[in-house]
Formats: C-alpha cells, structure tokens, sequence
C-alpha cells in the first residue's frame, strides 16, 4: 500500500514513520528540504535508506503531486499547517487522481464538520484539544 | 446587490469603491490587521475584519443574502474555500474567484469554481493580440455559456480568402461578429463583405471548434 503524505510537520512526519515501521511504502510531499530532518529524528538510519520516499515541491503544483507518486498512491494524508490547502489538494487527490481513501486535517472545528458532511474524511486536533480540555476540567461536552 | 468581497488588497479596494459608487450594498473582509485598519479610514463599517476563509466570519459579513461573492485574496487556495462554501453552503447564486497562478486554474476548474480571473491569462491574450502574425487568440471564455470569442487572421492563400462572409464555410455553432482589416479599425460585417489576407476576424463560437474555424482562415489550417 502506498501512503502519500503532503506536509511533513510535527503530525506528518510521525504517521509517516509509522507507516514505514508498519511496512507500507510512503512518500512523502513538502515545499521546505529542511523537513526531511524531522523524518530523519529518531530512527537510526536515514528516511530513505529505510526506504521512504522524499519530494521537494508545492502542495497545489500537479507536477509534484504525480513526482511523489500520486497516481498510484492508495492513501493520502494533507498534513500541511494551512487547512485550505489541505482542503483544496484533498479535494483534488479525490476527484482528479481518484485516490481511494483521503485522510485530511483541517485545524478549524467548523469547517472540520462541514467538510466531513461533504464526503471528506477530516480530522480536527482543534476539537479533540478541546474534549481533552474539556474533560480534564470536568465539563462534559 | 449585496457584494461580499474577501480581500482587501487593490482589486478587493477598487472593486468596493466602484460597487459603492455604483449604489450597491457592499461588505469588504480583509484578515490583515493593519490593512484592515486603513480601510477602515476610507470605507469605515463597509469593511469587516477577519479570516474570510471562516464561516463565521463569512456569516458575520452576511454571506447567506449575498447576491454576489468575490474572493480576490492572494491565496489560491483561499479563494477557492471561500468560493466553495458561498456556493455549495450558503448557496450564493454568483461567485467570481480570482486565480493569482495561473497554473492553478485548473484547480478552480476541478471544483467548479467558475468564473475564475486570472490577470495573468488576461494579459498574455492582451499581448498575444498586439503580436502581428499569430494566427489564433482567445478573447473571451464563458464555461458557463459555453461560448467563445476568438480572433482570427486571414492568411494568403486561405479557403476564406477574397469571400463574402455569406459564403465562407464555417461549421454550425460559430459566427463572424467584426472584421479587423489589416489597415485598421473594425466594423460589423454584412453578409456581402469580402474578407482579404491580413484582416483579422472575430468569430463567436461554441468551444471546440477552434481547428474547423481556424482551416477557413489560414492556409494550411494550422494555428499560428
């Protein structure tokens, strides 16, 4: 299974790890060279002598898309920090390049929700902060 | 009309001002505190601050009676959200998008944002017009309409050449709407005109019939 992750921050590098140490190929997309350190912390050899795949290039450029493997990738992960590129490349991995499931993070609650109504599958740490918050003051939702 | 318009940059300001003056109801929403801030002196409760791309925010600036929603930010990205939401949730019948990379509208086009303007594209048709000898330029697209203007040089040795408009044989769907004449200036044509190598037509056409249309008018039917 290829996992195609765009945005290799805090959130992105550690599932793409994960997903390396879980056997499945990854490729990761992000437009600063500087991140593929983080995919490097932590493990003993380098990101691709583990055999994970780095591309250097902008979110919304095709070219980058389909250099990190878009065309075949099974899964695809928008983990950038800007929640309408996430939302406008997740979109495009879904209806351009027909990507089977698409996995994004939308940091707003509101738009979270809207677009989960519309058919993505998003994920919002804003909201699961809040539970926690929630939750560890006793409030219940 | 109710015009929300998201970006308070140049086009965002100059739009505003025109609407305005034009008596239309118009809310401005700039996210950029400063900017904000000066617009404030000019347009005073006219413009609204916030993140645009935030229904909230869109909400606030009463985005559900919107007759119109221009997003004009220097984002792509953010130009198509606002744009998607104003069409797909608050169901605004109209929405105009302006698309800053060119390269990006086909992004505008996947997700049906439409019409998006790229000054880009503008002005590259602007300068492939004044470039003498390039046989075909988009003038005009309307997706929506399904419509085109594009214009087009009469070449030497062209089937159109030395005809009446009545009798060049251009394919259903498409119409010469001026003539261009190599010396200069422009009319509508009569049916009786006669077209000669270097005048430039324009024709309205359906999408698609560019190579049919463009046979007519060149020699060997290539684009130039």
């Amino acid at each position: 299974m290829l996992v195609l992750i765009v945005g290799a921050g805090r959130v992105g590098s550690s599932v793409a790890r994960a997903a390396l140490a879980a056997g499945h190929e990854v490729s990761v997309l992000d437009d600063d060279p500087l991140s593929h350190e983080r995919l490097d912390a932590g493990m003993d050899t380098s990101w691709e002598e583990a055999g994970g795949r780095f591309t250097v290039g902008t979110a919304l450029e095709v070219e980058a898309l389909t250099a990190a493997g878009i065309e075949e990738a099974d899964v695809f992960i928008a983990s950038t920090n800007g929640d309408n590129t996430n939302l406008t490349i997740a979109q495009i991995a879904q209806r351009r390049f027909g990507v089977e499931r698409v996995i994004v993070r939308v940091m707003d609650p509101a738009r979270s929700d809207w677009y989960r109504e519309q058919g993505l599958n998003t994920i919002c740490p804003t909201k699961h902060a809040i539970e926690m918050f929630n939750a560890s003051l006793g409030l219940t939702a | 009309m109710y015009v929300v318009i998201v970006g308070g940059g140049k086009v965002g300001l100059n739009l505003a001002r025109e609407l305005l003056r034009n008596q239309h109801e118009v809310t401005l929403v700039e996210q950029n505190r400063s900017t904000y801030l000066r617009l404030e002196q000019e347009l005073e409760h006219v413009v609204q601050y916030g993140d645009g791309t935030e229904l909230w925010v869109l909400e606030r600036a009463g985005i559900g009676r919107a007759d119109l929603v221009v997003a004009v930010t220097g984002d792509d990205e953010d130009n198509i959200l606002i744009c998607q939401v104003a069409k797909e949730k608050y169901l605004c019948e109209r929405i105009i998008a302006r698309c800053n990379n060119p390269r990006n509208l086909q992004h505008f086009r996947l997700l049906n944002i439409m019409p998006a303007v790229s000054a880009t594209d503008l002005i590259l048709n602007l300068i492939e017009h004044e470039v003498p000898g390039h046989g075909l330029v988009h003038l005009l697209d309307l997706p929506d309409e399904q419509l085109e203007i594009i214009e087009v040089e009469v070449t030497q040795g062209a089937p159109a050449e030395g005809r009446r408009v009545a009798d060049i044989d251009l394919p259903d769907g498409s119409l010469i709407i001026s003539v261009l004449p190599a010396g200069g200036g422009g009319f509508v044509p009569k049916p009786d005109t006669v077209v000669n190598a270097g005048d430039e037509v324009l024709v309205v056409l359906d999408p698609g019939l560019e190579d049919a249309i463009t046979a007519q008018f060149s020699k060997n039917g290539s684009h130039g």
